[in-house]
Order: C-alpha cells, then structure tokens, then sequence
C-alpha cells in the first residue's frame, strides 16, 4: 500500500459513491458564483416567499429533476427515453387547450394531460418489451411524431392559459418555496417511496445490471420495463404542467426543447451510468441543479446563456470521464509511475 | 439480379417515395414539375450531406448528436473568417472543413479511448460546438464577399436544357451529390467502408477476425465531423450567412432520413442510396404538406415519426423471417 | 510445425493455463479434449494472438515467434475458426472469406476493392473444401453447418499451414460432421496441421492422430488415438479429483418414495431429445455426461428458462406446465446456472442484494424485505454457508468465484425451495469452497431437499449423489443406482459406443 491514502478503503468508497463528484461541482459553483457576485447566495424573505439566487436555481431547476428523476428509472434498466421533451409539450398542451378552449375544469385538464403522458410513456415501454426494439429507436418515434402530436393539439398557436387557478399554481409558493419546488418534493418522495420502500427499485437495478440473471431469479422483468416507462411519461407529464402553469401558456414548438438532453445529462451527472444497474435518485436531483447553477454561475460572470452550453459540455465530460473506469485506470497508471519517478529511493512496483 | 432481404426495406423505400411523388402529381397541379423537383433537392442538400455523415457513424453502430451543432458552428467560422477577419472565403471554408473534422476525430478517440459511451460523448461536443459557435458570432452575420454570392453561387451553378424549361443546379446540389457519390463507392467499394460495415454488424466478431477496430471507429467519426462541416458550408451557400442557432435537431432529421432509407440503428445494415432515399422522401412530405395547404406543418413530424416506427417494426418482421429460414 | 512450450496464462485469481506444452505436427490431425474450464479456448487464444501468455513461448518450425493479433499468427501460417462462428451476419459469403485482405486497385482507382477477384478467392477457397455456394448469398441466411465451412473456407484463403477449429461440429449435424471430416482428411493429406477441439469421444476418434487431454489448465496427456482406449481418455478428461469429505449417500437409497419432480420425454428442438429424470425428497440425483450431452439443457428445461417442445414434468404428483422461472419458482423449483457471470451475479449490486433477488421476486414487488430482514438474512447466509467478503455491502463482482458461486447458492436457499436444480456447482471454484458446497448439497439433502447434481467431476457425483442419471446425445440412456453408483462404472455408461446407429 502506498501512504496516499491513510484509509485507502473509506477514501475509495467516497469517491465512488454516486453523487460525490456531483456535490463536490455543485460546491465549487456556488463558492464560484459567491465570489463572483457578493449576493449569490442570499436569500430574502418578501411577500411571504423566499426570494434569491439560490431559490430562483431552485425552482428552474425543478422541472428538469422531475424528468430527471424519470429518466433514472428507465437508464437503470440500460435504457433511455428521448421523448420526453415531446411529452412535456403534449401534456402543457392538452391542459392548455382543454382549460382554455374547451373550458374543462382544470383538475380534470390536468388529470387528461397526465393520463396522455402516462400513455405515451406506456407506448414507449411496450415498443421496447414487447417489439424488442432499442430504446433509442423506440423512444425516437415518439419524440419525433410527439411534437408534432402536440401541434396538432394546439393547432400550431401558442395558447395562453388565463384561468386564474393554474396562474396561481405557477406562481404559488408552498411552505416559502415556490409550488414547482413542491412538486418536485413530492415527486421525488413518490420516487423514493416507490423504489426504496417496495422492491421495484432492486427488480430495476437487477434488470438494468443482468436481464438474463434478473429473468433466472424470477423478477418479471416485462412489467417491470413498462413500468420504469410508463412512470418516466408521467413525470415528463407533470413537467409540462409545471411549464404550462409557469409561462402561462402552451408552447408546442418550444415547451421541453432539449429537455431529453438535459435530464439525461443529469442522471449521468449525478452517478447513474448510462449502462444501467445501480441508480441515484437524489443523484440525479443534484445534477439537475448542478446544470442549472452553472447556468446561472456563468451568467454572473457574463458568459451568455448562448454559449453557456460550451462550459457546460466541458463539465459534462469532465465529470463523465472522472466516472470511467477506463480513464481512472489510465490516471491510476499515470500517477503510480510519477510517484515511483518522484521518490527514486523507492523501487517501482511491478 | 436476385432481392435479397436486407434490400427489401431499400426497395419498399423507393415505392413509398415514387407513390409519394405520384401521389402528389395526382392531387396538384404543377407539382410534377422541374422547378418542385429542383426546389426538392435545393432545400434539403445540406440535409443530404449530414444524412451522408450520420449514415457511416450509424452503420458503424454509433451515433453522432452532435451534427447540427457542428455545422452552426462552421457556418459562423466562414462568416467570421470571411467578414470579420478578410480571409479569402475558399480558405474559410478549407479552415472549417479542417476544424469539422478535427472535431469529430476527437470525439472518436473519446469514445473509443475511454469507452465512453458515443450518445454521451457527441452529446457533449453538441453542446461545446453550439457554445463555441455563439462565442463566435453572437448573431447571424450575412456574408456578402462577392466570392460566396457571385463566383460559388452563381459561376457554379450548372445549367441544365431540358426542352423548353431549362434549370439550373446550384453548387450545393452538385457538393450533394458528390457527397452522395464519394460516400457511396467508399462504403461500397474500399476495404475501409467494408470495416465500417463489419465493426458495426458484429464487434466481436470484427476483433477476432483481426480488423483495426479502434482506427476505424475514430476515422468513422472524423468523417461525420468532416460532413457535419461540409454540411455547413452547403447550409451557408444556401442561406448566405452564418447563423449560430441554425440546425437546431438537425441530426435527429439525419437520423430520422438514415432509418427510414432501411439503415438498422444497430448498425451493420444498410447503405448510402438508401439515406438517399430517406432524405427525399422527408423533403417530399414538406413539399407536399406545403402543396395541401390546408395541412399544417407539423404533420411533417407526425408522418416521419409513423414511417420510422412502421420501418423500424418492419425491419425487426424481416428479421426474425430470416433467422427462421436460416434455422430451417 | 507450431509448438507451444510451457505456455502458462492467469486471469485473476484463476490459473487457466499451467505450463502446457504441445506440438502441432503438419499431416497431423491432433484432437484437443477437456472438459468446460479445462483451458482449451485460453490455449487456442495464445496460439492465434488473441492472448498474450504470461510465460513460456510460441515456436514455429522451432523459432520462437510472438503473436500480438490475429493478423500476426495468420501472417505465420495460423489461421482459426473460432468456437461461435465468427463472421460478418449481414456480409456475403465472398466478403466473408476475404474480409481485411481484399485483393486491391491501385491508388489511381481510389484502392477499391476487386469483387470480380473477391469471388474467385472465395470460390476457389469454398471448392478446395468440395462446397458449391452462391458466394453472394449473406452469410446470415445459411444454416449453421454452412457457415462452420465457410468460415473454414476463410481460413484457409491465406496460406495456412496450421488449421485451429474450436468445436467445429457442435451445431452439426451427423452428416455434416462426416463431410467435414473428410474435407479434414483430405486437408491433412495436403500437409496441414489441424487441430480439432471436440467433446464427442465418437468424433474425436473418427477423425483425430493423435489426442491431447487438457484438465485444470493441465496438459494431462497425449497419445496416439489408436492405443488410447475410450474409459481411459475419459478418465483422463473428468479426473480423479480428491474425493470430497462429504458421507456417501448411497445405503438408504433403495426405499421407494414419491417424486418431488419427475420428468417424462423432454424434447427441445437442438437440445433435448428425450430425457427421463425422477427425484424424491431427500435424494440427490446426479446427471452424468459428457459437454453437450444436454445436462445443463435438461436443468433449464424443468425450470421454464427454455421451453420445452414435447414432454411431461410432475411436481409432487401433478402435471405443471412450467413456462417461466417465476412459475417454476412458485412450485418449489430453484436453479442454480452453470454461467455464473452470464446467467448468475448481478456485478455491482451488493452480496447482500444478490442475496434477496430471488426471494424477493418470490414474495413480489410490494412485500419488500425490509432493510433489518435483508441484513439478518445477509448475516446468516454468510455465515452459515462460510462466504468470504469484506462486508454485505460489498459489489459481488469483488469476492472470488468460489464466494460469488455461495452467494448465488444462498440467493436460492432463502427462497426455501423444495427441489434445487444445480449445474456444475463447483466449477472454476477453488477446493476448499468446493468441500463446502458438497458439505452443504449434503446437509441440505438430509433435510428433505431434492437435488438434480449436474457435474463433469465423476468423482464428485459419486460422492453427493444416491442415483445417476446418463446422459448422451441429448437423452437419457441409463440409471445407475447403489453400488453402481462408482466413477468407473458412470465412465463406462459415458463413455458406451452408441448401440448401432441408435439416433435417429
């Protein structure tokens, strides 16, 4: 053993651990923008409501943790889904049509948007369980026709919601915090509770590590892949409320732009390999906020929101390759040879 | 010669297109004309090129996210190179050509020096290149060098007599075709193309027979990066200007033009004629949604996405038909 | 000529190869046998580049060479066709057989390819093994016999002098073996050295000079086929492994009981062809067997990991159609896979997970096992069944094959199963964990499990189980019971001739 690392053990399991490196990045960027901008980090009480850069992060961040927190369960089955962009718009225009349209009530507008999410998502599982396509291919349909789908619904026009109780819930706050906040505590307490407190989540992480092993010891691993879709629908269904309540209106063309892009992104970022198995929630809820005090951090400092994805990009990749054992194994080389280059009293180990 | 199955999906792709063509001349007038035809290839030529690119990485069994992006980003160097910092536009071009690839070697090399996975990679370097293309131009900058407008755009345009309306062929539509020509005799035709084929039709069984595995898949991804460039440079003659948030999904349409010309997403099957196939296909749905009237543009997306599902399910028919008939 | 001297590779904790030495003779068909981890394929792999040995060397024509890939032992004259037939699915045959050699234009011409030359290559290739073909054809749409020549005929393309066939006749059948064979011969004749890696006896005979055994990483012997009697290369295959401390269970044998699982003419299309197998509570019926014999087929059969086409199973008395694992689960079935990696460990989830899989599917998703359950369990299983590992929660893919192999043996008996299907338990598992599996398929026997014991260890059969079941050919030939329950007596049953012309 080397003296590096007094507890070499404990240390290695720190820096394994899933959403380490998110958290450590997520420290940075704050200190970052602290310094940056003296009021980074205060947070003022006004109206009732908490207001600062710290909860603003929060609550843009939210919608993207939600379908983060989606997308978690269908990577630890070695999937992906690509249309979950597509389905936000869906489900922002349907409650956007049905209130403001067909003049429904908007708990019922609601429960239709969730129900189409929910099915687009179950449409999703059943082409990857039962066609046996790849979930990049079959996902692809979706996300392909699905904004198309919510055009249709919309007619092309950007609708505006003016009933003033889904005004209210995007401007509401809950217990200081802002509603869309809210939901992404329920979501993701609904998450936690239906992975960790039932066995879905262990059937997950055995389908997602060995399907073959997984189907041997009984798990039925079909209705376990429709569900990990089905649920990343529904959350996708709930960000489009969020982003129909929030701006007021329903976007077609532009509600869930790339989202599929930034969820995935934060799951990896939060420690959940794309190759499936072992999943982090609150990893993933981490990485999105990861993604979103960047963003903001690098607004201090006057990078653009345009170019703002360079830096971004560079993290991503930073972070991912820190998560490869391929390149901590080369580095692992690297250092070994350093350190026996550095203290030439040492033999080198062979 | 004999239908194989794997020409199948090429073949019903080409009914699909002419019964579209057919079905629109039908229903329109002057739509079976040369200048919808011209029109067709004109505005989808930078389609074409990038479709070209995302074919070799897709048959290889990768995929390239970051194609539209690459080619905002080097459309705005040209525009920079040219109208900020005077360089002749033909060595603009030549810079960002060169960048383009480079681009995409270093996406290889990622992927295939750190196992990462290519979604996660080229994910990235979408969002580098559209960051970088920003840093560049914050805006879209109109290039007016009479090089780009006179000499590339009209000099070399090709006249075409066809009876009493003739035509012209713009440069993008010749760069089109000899994209599509190039790609074609390299996949079909060099023992580079036939790797590419193989690594993605069985990995494995390419490292046991002793193929350079690792050289191919980066030159693999170079050549996107060169195509996503290329692509550029077309998208830049066609819109005279460079323009960082063009292309926004781009390669998803690439994509979506690849599967539907009968290449597997799995990699290993399919060809050049069919993305050929695929791209004008796409472009024909606009043209005829565009003819309707009546029908909104978004059922562009709805068709695209129904024929990808219908290809794809199709494909995965054949398949299992043929594992029968080998088993028998 | 191509010799190996002292060939020795590891992997991990696992010596696959212990200093082997062999000699491949041109004009010289050397039939290569060991039963499954014996080392042949990691032998093959250091002939043909694809490993690099650890120690010893590699001699052609008596100069030592080093192979870093396949092109380099092609370069040499060493040419090989794997065990999974390894060609391009959706290439032609042509492309196939010339794949990174292609006959060139020059560079004017832009290098293309010569498909006109590309055809010939292939044909003459194809006719030097008597086979007419449309070279154009994909190789995914020929049977599999077809391809095995193919991809012969690909091997042969270069100048081979040496020609490695990995368990070339597995998905043969009988008359496609025999035109192989003599395509073989006349190869031989040519002045090729070839190397046959089979597991049928009848084959290896019919076409093999002379036979290497390999056991253990082991080079155990070669001889001349022709003064090497059927028992005594068997014996030397399977081997006279220390005779573990586990009590016989041969006495009370005899007493007639009900079947727990009893199975009539199981077929399956390519694996099974009619397999009888009875098992009563409290007794250990072994499957004897050579590779390929359709022991592990008949284990996934009655489990409902592969269906069956034909045939009856009967647990406790009653006629089930068992379609899936799950269902086989919920009749007291578990099943233990040969295929550890494969079929087995969930890699980075923790023993303690690995460990509740199983039960938890069992009592379904919404009656978890509770974190203090899980733990207890965890702790009893390990300790009780000896599994060495740093914690619960350590990633199963860290602990040793024989540790892995407990948890995965514990993962079943926390599901309190009433029949236990076990293949080749003790494979690739070092000795001590071995004695410890035997220990407990014992005790669990005595406590009225019933047990189906797959092994290609003779000795170990004879020592765990009551009854043994042959197996040939993919059906049950014979029983033996009580005394005859003896390695040589299960060698002679294996190792029978087929009574005249018995398939089909």
């Amino acid at each position: 053993m080397t003296d590096a690392a007094s507890d070499p053990r404990g240390m290695a399991r720190v820096l394994r651990a899933p959403a380490t490196w998110a958290l450590v990045a997520l420290a940075a960027l704050l200190v970052a923008g602290a310094v940056g901008s003296p009021g980074f980090l205060s947070v003022e009480m006004r109206d009732g409501r908490l207001y600062g850069t710290p909860i603003d992060i929060l609550n843009h961040g939210s919608k993207v943790a939600i379908v983060a927190i989606g997308m978690t369960l269908v990577i630890a089955t070695r999937g992906v889904d690509l249309s979950v962009g597509a389905v936000v718009a869906i489900a922002s225009a349907i409650v956007a049509t049905l209130v403001s349209q067909k003049g429904v009530a908007w708990p019922i507008a609601m429960a239709g948007a969730l129900g189409a999410a929910l099915l687009a998502g179950l449409w999703n599982g059943s082409l990857v369980t039962f066609l046996r396509l790849q979930p990049i291919v079959a996902t692809l349909v979706l996300m392909v026709a699905g904004r198309g789908i919510a055009q249709l619904i919309t007619d092309g026009q950007i609708v505006t919601v003016r009933d003033p109780a889904v005004a209210f819930l995007g401007n509401a706050s809950l217990l200081l915090l802002p509603a869309t906040v809210s939901a992404l505590a329920v979501i993701s307490a609904l998450a936690w509770l239906g992975t960790r407190r039932t066995a879905f989540g262990l059937f997950l992480e055995a389908v997602g590590e060995n399907e073959r092993a997984a189907r041997l010891s009984g798990i039925p691993v079909r209705p376990v892949l429709l569900v990990a879709y089905a649920a990343c629908g529904l959350c996708a269904g709930v960000a489009g409320l969020i982003d129909c309540a929030y701006i007021r209106a329903a976007d077609a063309n532009n509600a869930g732009q790339l989202l599929e892009l930034d969820a995935i992104l934060a799951v990896v970022l939060g420690g959940t390999a794309l190759t499936g198995g072992r999943f982090s929630l609150l990893g993933s809820v981490i990485g999105a906020m990861l993604m979103q005090t960047l963003t903001k951090v690098l607004y201090v400092f006057d990078v653009s929101a345009d170019i703002a994805p360079a830096p971004k990009a560079a993290i991503v990749l930073a972070v991912c390759l820190l998560q490869s054992p391929t390149f901590r194994a080369a580095c692992s080389r690297h250092l070994e040879s350093a350190r026996a280059r550095l203290r030439p009293g040492t033999e080198a180990r062979p | 010669m004999k239908l194989r199955p794997r020409d199948l999906p090429l073949l019903v792709a080409a009914i699909v297109l002419v019964t579209a063509f057919a079905a629109g001349a039908l229903r329109y007038d002057h739509f079976a004309s040369v200048a919808v035809v011209r029109n067709l290839l004109v505005d989808n030529a930078f389609l074409g090129v990038a479709a070209v690119g995302a074919t070799f990485v897709i048959l290889s069994g990768g995929i390239d996210l970051s194609v539209g992006a690459v080619m905002a980003f080097t459309g705005v160097v040209v525009a920079a190179l040219v109208e900020r910092g005077g360089v002749h536009p033909g060595i603009a071009i030549a810079i960002a050509l060169a960048l383009g690839a480079a681009f995409g070697l270093l996406q290889g090399a990622i992927i295939r020096g750190f196992a990462l996975p290519a979604f996660l990679v080229t994910l990235a370097g979408m969002f580098l290149a559209r960051g970088m293309a920003f840093a560049v131009e914050p805006q879209s900058r109109p290039i007016r060098h009479p090089f780009v407008a006179t000499t590339l755009n009209e000099s070399a345009t090709i006249a075409l007599p066809l009876g009493e309306t003739s035509t012209t062929i713009p440069l993008t539509v010749s760069i089109g075709a000899v994209t599509f020509v190039v790609a074609w005799f390299v996949l079909r035709q060099t023992p580079f193309g036939r790797r590419v084929y193989a690594i993605g039709d069985d990995l494995q069984g390419a490292t046991v027979l002793g193929l350079p595995v690792a050289a191919t898949t980066i030159a693999v991804y170079a050549i996107s990066g060169f195509l996503s460039a290329l692509a550029g440079v077309v998208f830049v003659l066609y819109q005279q200007a460079g323009d960082p948030t063009a292309c926004k999904g781009l390669e998803l349409d690439a994509i979506a033009a690849v599967v539907i010309g009968g290449t597997l997403l799995r990699g290993g099957v399919g060809s050049v004629v069919g993305t050929l196939i695929g791209v004008l296909i796409y472009g024909l749905i606009q043209t005829i949604i565009t003819f309707e009237g009546t029908l909104s543009s978004w059922w562009t997306r709805i068709v695209v996405g129904a024929l990808i599902l219908a290809f794809v399910a199709a494909q995965r028919g054949l398949e299992r038909v043929g594992r029968r008939l080998a088993d028998a | 000529m191509l010799a190996a001297r002292g060939l020795r590779k590891r992997f991990g904790p696992v010596l696959a190869l212990d200093s082997v030495d062999l000699e491949i003779r041109p004009g010289e068909v050397l039939g290569l046998m060991g039963e499954n981890g014996a080392g042949k394929s990691t032998l093959i792999k250091c002939l043909t580049g694809l490993h690099r040995p650890d120690a010893g060397t590699i001699e052609r024509d008596g100069r030592p060479i080093t192979l870093r890939s396949p092109r380099d032992a092609e370069a040499l004259g060493v040419s090989t066709v794997h065990q999974e037939v390894h060609l391009i699915p959706h290439a032609t045959v042509a492309e196939n057989i010339c794949l990174g050699r292609e006959p060139r234009r020059n560079w004017l011409l832009g290098g293309s390819i010569r498909w006109r030359r590309v055809r010939e290559r292939a044909n003459a290739a194809l006719a030097r093994l008597g086979l007419a073909l449309d070279v154009r054809r994909e190789v995914s749409t020929l049977p599999l016999a077809i391809r095995q020549l193919v991809a012969i005929a690909r091997a042969l393309d270069i100048e081979a002098r040496t020609l490695i066939l990995d368990e070339p006749t597995s998905s043969l059948d009988r008359d496609e073996v025999e035109r192989l064979f003599s395509t073989l011969r006349r190869l031989r004749g040519e002045g090729l050295g070839i190397v046959v890696v089979t597991h049928f006896l009848d084959q290896v005979y019919a076409i093999a000079d002379r036979i290497a055994v390999l056991r253990d990483g082991r080079l155990v012997g070669a001889a001349l086929a022709a003064s090497l009697p059927r028992a005594e290369l068997v014996a030397m295959m399977v081997g006279r492994a220390i005779a573990p401390a586990a009590a016989r269970a041969s006495s009370e044998a005899e007493r007639p009981r009900a079947a727990a699982l009893s199975a009539r003419g199981l077929r399956r299309r390519g694996a099974l062809d009619g397999v009888d197998l009875d098992v009563a509570a409290g007794e250990a019926v072994g499957l004897a067997g050579l590779l390929g014999s359709g022991r592990s087929e008949t284990l996934r059969a009655l489990f409902g990991a592969d269906p069956i086409d034909e045939g009856a199973i009967e647990v406790s008395g009653r006629r089930h159609s068992i379609r899936s694992p799950g269902a086989a689960m919920r009749l007291g079935l578990a099943f233990l896979s040969e295929d550890r990696r494969g079929d087995g460990i969930l890699p980075s989830l923790s023993v303690r997970d690995n460990l509740i899989t199983a039960l938890q599917a069992q009592r379904g998703i919404l009656r978890r096992v509770g974190r203090r359950e899980a733990a207890a369990l965890a702790d009893r299983l390990i300790a009780s069944l000896r599994i060495k590992a740093p914690s619960a929660s350590t990633p199963i893919a860290r602990l040793s094959g024989g540790n892995q192999q407990k948890v995965l043996l514990a993962r079943w008996l926390a599901t309190d199963p009433r029949v236990l299907l076990l293949d080749e338990p003790t494979r690739g598992i070092d000795i001590g964990a071995k004695a410890d599996v035997l220990a407990l398929v014992a005790s669990l026997r005595e406590k009225g499990l019933a047990v189906v014991f797959v092994s290609s260890e003779l000795e170990e059969l004879a020592a765990a189980c009551g009854r043994v079941v042959v197996l040939r050919d993919r059906r049950s030939v014979a029983q033996l019971r009580g005394a005859d329950v003896d390695p040589s007596a299960m060698l002679a049953a294996v190792a029978a001739a087929p009574e005249g012309g018995a398939r089909d």
